[in-house]
């Protein structure tokens, strides 16, 4: 087969691209040795780290999907005043510095402010807590879920809404056995970014909790501790749970045969 | 029982202009106009899909013009028929009756008997998405009246189907119509509108042109518009009996005119032929045309081709007869002619 020269140019050029992803990831992988993986991969500390990274980030897409899930819907079907406003607005979190969010998101819960001064009368101090690490998460990876269930809820065609009130449906029930079920693809997708976004947030999250630790935070800590070599094995970890839950969920959201 | 008093509604460029009809409890009323007439849009009007700007809905003397969608009681069968995708036959059958409470065995009754009554029992389990047209129109039928709807409205229903379906299709809605249902039909088909209509209403360019019963609109069109869209000038109802020979039936006018005609079988409905398939003399015609008549010309309509030519043969009849044909002829208003034409040429549209 004879490609031209354009041909050519584009698989180079793609070809470079995708090498400066895949590189250093595997750069990572290989220099880092199986004996070293499984000394990490029973140390306590790290363990902890893994599954408060996983339960904090499912719930906060759990928890957040309730209100984005609407919101994405009233964005899809609705023409109202300041629509592009509030547009923009649900993109922010994606430009912003991270850490910048999360001075904004510490001065939030901080004990100074209205919620934290609250949590202090029930006795909780918010800075620092699971709550924390959640709302950080989910203030940066909201957007993920509510565009890709926005998109999906454009591809319903409105007929088939209309036909289900026009069966006498009421407006609840027709987005319940309709709108919803006919979108859930992409709000799965949706989901799932926003969980895998969530569960690798460091920039926000060691702002408003340093302890309890989440995986990022604790390999950013074994590298300044202890320096390159005891945070690989960490990294190389982390990379290989997400990606396996990533391509668990993508699994279980894919259409049946 | 629904009256509509001047809806109007304006989209972009195209305006919906104050119409006004009543539809009467029992009654199949066609909705007949050329694509971009504003028909579709008043079906959506009166299902509720669309808000008009102005003007007045009724239905069994109650106001609807602002009642939400879901409570108006008026089904509306989709011109793509909106089958839910994602749901099986059965449940696309059962989703108006679960929302009226229906559950377990009486639910199962339900959808059972209107799958039999539009012949998707062997459907039910299979996925919408896997349905063929005529399919889904069945099951988008059984849909909508398991709702039991006040009134049916049906947007351009045959234009999906062959011809064969099509037969199908009509008498089954003539069914459903004879059982007491109201029917609002929304065609472009004016064949469409003889053969089930009660009464029709033509629409164009969002305005209402003309109401009554076919023979009404056929035979005295109230304007040159209506005359070409319905494209038919000779145009009679008669009542069909056998006569010697199989499948040639007679075609007997109310004003005793007897035409032969090849149908299927007997029965009623209207006969229809073009104005050039009618051969004009001046004499009785020597050719094997079984339908020749004389009579009396009393209209001539120059035309482009040639003229327009009136018989009065107890009936009028519209002749195409060339310039040629005219001098030739000598042809005047008042001149005595026979004309003729072939039982081949007759359509018959059976309306029982």
């Amino acid at each position: 087969m004879r490609h031209s020269a354009f041909t050519l140019i584009l698989i180079v050029l793609s070809g470079l691209l995708l090498l400066f992803i895949v590189a250093p990831l595997l750069g990572m992988m290989i220099s880092t040795s199986s004996e070293q993986l499984l000394q990490t991969a029973v140390e306590k500390e790290v363990l902890n780290s893994f599954w408060v990274t996983i339960w904090i980030a499912f719930t906060a897409t759990f928890v957040f999907s309730i209100p984005a899930i609407p919101l994405a819907y009233l964005l899809a079907r609705k023409n109202f005043k300041f629509k592009k406003i509030i547009t923009g607005l649900i993109d922010l979190p994606v430009v912003i510095p991270h850490s910048a969010a999360g001075i904004a998101l510490l001065g939030f819960i901080s004990r100074d402010s209205v919620i934290g001064k609250v949590a202090g009368y029930m006795g909780f101090n918010l800075v620092g807590s699971p709550f924390a690490i959640a709302i950080a998460m989910a203030f940066v990876s909201i957007p993920f879920l509510i565009n890709a269930a926005r998109s999906g809820f454009e591809l319903v065609p409105e007929r088939l809404e209309k036909a289900a009130l026009n069966l006498g449906a009421s407006p609840t029930r027709m987005f319940l056995t309709i709108s919803l079920p006919l979108a859930w693809r992409s709000i799965v997708s949706g989901l799932v970014m926003m969980f895998a976004r969530g569960m690798s947030e460091f920039g926000a999250v060691i702002i408003v909790a340093y302890h309890p630790m989440v995986a990022p935070v604790l390999i950013f800590d074994r590298f300044n501790s202890y320096g390159l070599k005891y945070a690989q094995p960490v990294a190389v970890l982390f990379i290989g749970v997400s990606l396996s839950i990533f391509i668990l969920f993508r699994l279980l959201s894919s259409p049946k045969k | 029982m629904l009256s509509i008093e001047n809806i109007s509604k304006k989209l972009g460029a195209f305006l919906l202009s104050s119409i006004s009809l009543s539809v009467n409890r029992g009654e199949y009323f066609i909705i007949l106009g050329p694509s971009g007439a504003g028909k579709s849009i008043l079906l959506e009007i009166i299902a509720g899909l669309v808000q008009p700007d102005d003007g007045k809905l009724t239905l069994n003397s109650k106001d609807i013009t602002t009642s939400p969608i879901q409570l108006r009681n008026i089904g509306l069968v989709f011109q793509d028929f909106a089958i839910f995708p994602h749901l099986n036959v059965r449940n696309n059958i059962a989703y108006p009756l679960k929302g009226k409470g229906l559950s377990g065995s009486a639910l199962n009754r339900e959808v059972l008997s209107l799958a039999k009554k539009f012949g998707v029992s062997h459907l039910l389990k299979q996925n919408a998405s896997t349905l063929s047209g005529g399919e889904q129109q069945r099951v988008a039928l059984a849909r909508t009246l398991a709702l039991k709807p006040d009134v049916l409205l049906l947007d351009e229903p045959l234009s999906a189907l062959d011809s064969e379906r099509r037969v199908e299709l009509r008498s089954l809605l003539r069914g459903l119509n004879r059982d007491g249902q109201t029917i609002i039909h929304v065609t472009h088909d004016y064949e469409e509108a003889i053969a089930l209509g009660h009464r029709v209403a033509i629409m164009s360019g969002g305005k209402l042109e003309q109401v009554g019963t076919p023979e009404q609109i056929f035979n005295k069109p109230a304007s040159t518009f209506i005359a070409n869209l319905v494209g038919v000038k000779n145009f009679f109802l008669a009542s069909l009996t056998e006569s010697n020979e199989v499948n040639l039936m007679k075609a007997h006018l109310a004003s005793g005119l007897i035409f032969y005609v090849y149908a299927d079988a007997c029965g009623s409905g209207y006969i229809t032929f073009p104005d050039n398939s009618v051969t004009l003399s001046l004499t009785p015609p020597q050719s094997s045309a079984l339908n020749s008549f004389s009579g009396e010309i009393v209209d001539m309509y120059p035309q482009r081709y040639g003229y327009e030519i009136v018989v009065n043969i107890k009936v009028k009849i519209f002749v195409n007869v060339t310039h040629e044909s005219v001098l030739k002829l000598n042809l005047k208003i008042g001149s005595r002619v026979w004309i003729s034409l072939k039982a081949s040429n007759i359509q018959f549209i059976r309306v029982d």
